[in-house]
């Protein structure tokens, strides 16, 4: 469906990814967003507030981000589309509840803006260093969903993806930004809101004697209910069944949590999104994502300059991993080089995925500021070698 | 001398229930039960349309009320109920909100979203049920924990101060404040009831056994015995001072409405605010359509 | 002298019950004992041993944690309760 023109500031912007990312979640049709404060992700919120009651829902800045993580599940589960926002120490504290959320299948999204770590590290400057723990930071087997903007403009549009891909898979969706997509002013276009496809809400139809919460068919996806419709269901974080009852047995926990994790891998190749450039004949591939990949593209210009033959692939989807590309990639180049903001964390899928078909080369960068085109081209050229 | 099931009559508590869950896996004695039926009660004298009602719960014993209760309930995670309800609460200004929860998990990993949604008076019904313990986990000291008592993690004895429940809601803000115990249940059911009628921050703590662990461990006999002793020691003092309200091992306890007052809930002040500052073009929430119904949230035609 | 009809009676889920004796206890006329037959959990559920002094006064229904006993008045009683409404409606 369209989006609702309420929420969409149509119009050519020059913005931050923070503002951006605000707004892609306002074009969304996210009308509730719990937070609190942390650099460099607060204007995020700092916009929503000011933004949301002239568009019609609520904000409110919660006394922790303990609090504000599930906040703004209640949110979801009282009829809203809902988010927080928060960088490395908060998204730390938020783990148990994206837990909550995929056990509870609640669609949402959690953006991250990185910084440096760990630890208080560094509030203002760039890192990409969560990327793992937003795949595995909270307990148990669970799957998410993670995108990575490179852009205010990819800011506003991806969170627009993020919300529906959480409404779509009722997962919740962590959005890796980084300080530098965050605080780097662009231009922004925002479309007119029929040109913006939203996903609503996958809300049942069927009558309060026949639904059951967790029931689900083919895509593996449950119908939902919200609080006050009449259907008095129950959600639970316990091991439950398709009534949402707890039942804590071998058995039921096989059934939910492999069908969490494969409605999730099911759709991997649809959820995967990516940028891939000249790597049919690619010697090397450089693999990079967010900031990092706006480095890398330079690079791969400077080291084509030098008549090297070099692909690019930028990850959009970052989780889950696109691996079947990785593979087809594998066959074909001799190395993959893997520029990061981090001192190795999407290397390691990139290598797990390669199968010792091609090398793989980090590029690491512990954080603070962003690589010099130079190092990344050292590693192309290594990489030829 | 027989006892006839009549299919007649029903319990007043069961459609309440969901009874496909029965028999719950309280203990023999424990209280919380006994809670639910005052719960239930008050639901039926307040005539609160069902449908409206939400019930969410965190960890431990108490926390399982929101598993067998028939109610769209949430058993959410240990300490958070309070922040679940919130959100609940503000997207659907509609819903009334019961937070039904335990003492460690409300005031414990709680505490600070216990004070905070009573400082800002978000209109919520917290019932408390305080067994002194930690239950669930095995029987470990809480804050609520008296004196002396012999707790899992506290082999010789505790010695901590523990708090006065009351006391420290009255202080953060709370417009509704009273205590019962299990063997009050009218009284308990008519708080409650009370509390549905006023708008924001209401907090009814109710004493409960736990025989299993709590008395087992200090020697104070069974669900029985200390039934009777709340009968014995319980004394009802409304509007009691708050700050005289503390719990002995085994001593007084007074119980009663303490606090009863009136201030503007959360999202009165948030609208008065908005009004204010926004005038014309504040967007307040529309009461057919909701935040989410409509082009930006529910598919088109399925909207209930 | 003459017969003395109940004003009350109380229905018993005896799968249920605990056996944790509030309702022998807090039965204001003392109608209840708990018995010596045991239910599936080795319990001892409780039973009428005074029906006459049945009041339906459902004390024993509030207090009972395990939802396993209710007290209700017969039919055709001065001050007979209602059934309690459940409002379902929208």
């Amino acid at each position: 469906m369209k989006a609702d023109p309420r929420g969409v500031l149509t119009g050519t912007h020059f913005l931050d990814g923070d503002h951006a990312c605000c707004e892609g979640a306002l074009a969304a049709g996210a009308r509730f967003a719990a937070g609190y404060p942390i650099t460099p992700s607060t204007e995020i919120v700092e916009r929503f507030a000011a933004r949301v009651p002239t568009v019609g829902g609520s904000f409110i800045q919660m006394e922790d981000e303990l609090a504000a993580s599930i906040a703004l599940q209640g949110g979801v589960w009282g009829g809203a589309k809902a988010f927080t926002v928060t960088s490395g120490p908060g998204f730390s504290l938020m783990m148990e509840h994206i837990g909550y959320a995929a056990m509870t299948e609640t669609p949402c999204v959690f953006v991250d803006v990185q910084r440096g770590g760990p630890s208080t590290g560094l509030p203002t400057l760039p890192a990409q260093a969560d990327m793992m723990q937003a795949r595995w930071g909270s307990h148990g087997d669970y799957e998410i969903i993670a995108l990575c903007p490179n852009s205010p403009q990819e800011c506003f549009d991806l969170t627009v993806k993020a919300f529906n891909f959480a409404e779509e898979f009722r997962v919740p969706v962590m959005f890796m930004m980084d300080e530098v997509v965050g605080h780097m002013t662009e231009k922004v276009v925002i479309p007119p809101a029929d040109q913006i496809e939203v996903v609503p809400r996958k809300h049942t139809r069927k009558t309060v004697e026949e639904y059951l919460p967790y029931a689900t068919d083919g895509d593996m996806v449950p119908e939902m209910a919200h609080a006050g419709e009449g259907y008095k269901f129950h959600v639970t974080g316990l091991t439950h069944d398709e009534r949402g009852y707890p039942n804590m047995t071998p058995q039921t926990q096989h059934a939910l949590v492999t069908r969490l994790q494969n409605k999730i891998r099911s759709a991997a190749g649809r959820i995967a999104m990516f940028e891939e450039e000249a790597t049919e004949n690619a010697d090397v591939i450089v693999v990079s994502y967010g900031i990092t990949s706006r480095i890398a593209q330079r690079a791969i210009e400077m080291a084509r300059e030098r008549g090297l033959k070099v692909g690019k692939l930028r990850l959009i989807t970052v989780w889950p991993f696109p691996e079947k590309k990785i593979r087809e990639l594998a066959e074909r180049t001799k190395a993959f080089v893997v520029p990061e903001l981090n001192l190795g964390q999407m290397v390691r899928e990139v290598e797990r995925a390669a199968g010792g078909k091609a090398r793989t080369i980090l590029v690491p960068h512990a954080g603070g500021s962003v690589h010099h085109p130079e190092e990344i081209l050292a590693a192309i050229q290594e990489a030829v070698r | 001398m027989s006892t006839l099931v009549n299919p007649t009559a029903i319990n007043p508590v069961e459609p309440f229930l969901r009874s496909d869950r029965m028999p719950h896996i309280w203990c023999p004695g424990c209280g919380i039960g006994t809670t639910v039926n005052s719960f239930a009660r008050a639901l039926i004298e307040s005539k609160i349309d069902l449908k409206t009602l939400a019930l969410v719960s965190g960890i431990g014993c108490t926390g399982r009320v929101a598993g067998y209760v028939k109610l769209d309930s949430f058993h959410t995670t240990h300490g958070r109920a309070i922040p679940f309800a919130t959100g609940l609460k503000l997207a659907n200004p509609n819903l009334n909100v019961v937070v039904y929860s335990g003492d460690g998990d409300l005031s414990a990993i709680g505490g600070n979203h216990l004070i905070h949604a009573a400082r800002r008076n978000i209109d919520l019904k917290v019932i408390c049920v305080n067994n002194l313990i930690y239950a669930m986990t095995g029987g470990q000291t809480a804050p609520t924990t008296p004196g002396h008592a012999i707790t899992s993690t506290s082999p010789y004895g505790t010695f901590e101060p523990a708090f006065n429940l009351p006391h420290l809601v009255e202080a953060a803000g709370a417009v509704y404040v009273a205590r019962w115990t299990t063997y009050h249940v009218r009284q308990l059911a008519r708080s409650i009831a009370e509390a549905f009628k006023k708008k924001g921050f209401s907090f009814i703590e109710v004493i409960s056994p736990c025989p299993t662990l709590y008395q087992r461990r200090n020697k104070l006999g069974d669900g029985l015995d200390t039934m009777k002793y709340y009968k014995e020691k319980s004394k009802t003092k409304h509007g009691a001072p708050t700050g005289e309200l503390g719990l002995t091992m085994q001593g007084e306890i007074i119980v009663g409405k303490f606090v009863d007052r009136d201030r503007p809930d959360y999202s009165s002040l948030l609208k008065a605010q908005m009004h204010e500052s926004l005038g014309e073009r504040y967007v307040d929430y529309d009461e057919e359509q909701g935040y989410a119904c409509g082009d930006g949230g529910c598919a088109e035609d399925s909207c209930h | 002298m003459g017969v003395f009809v109940a004003k009350g009676r109380v229905s018993i889920v005896v799968e249920r019950c605990k056996a944790c004796g509030f309702c022998v206890e807090f039965c204001p006329t003392e109608v209840l004992a708990l018995s010596s037959a045991f239910n599936a959990k080795g319990y001892h559920p409780p039973h009428v041993v005074a029906p006459e002094k049945c009041s339906g006064c459902d004390l024993c229904g509030m207090y009972c944690p395990d939802f396993a006993i209710y007290g209700y008045k017969n039919q055709g009683q001065k001050n007979e309760e209602p059934q309690p409404e459940v409002n379902n409606e929208g």
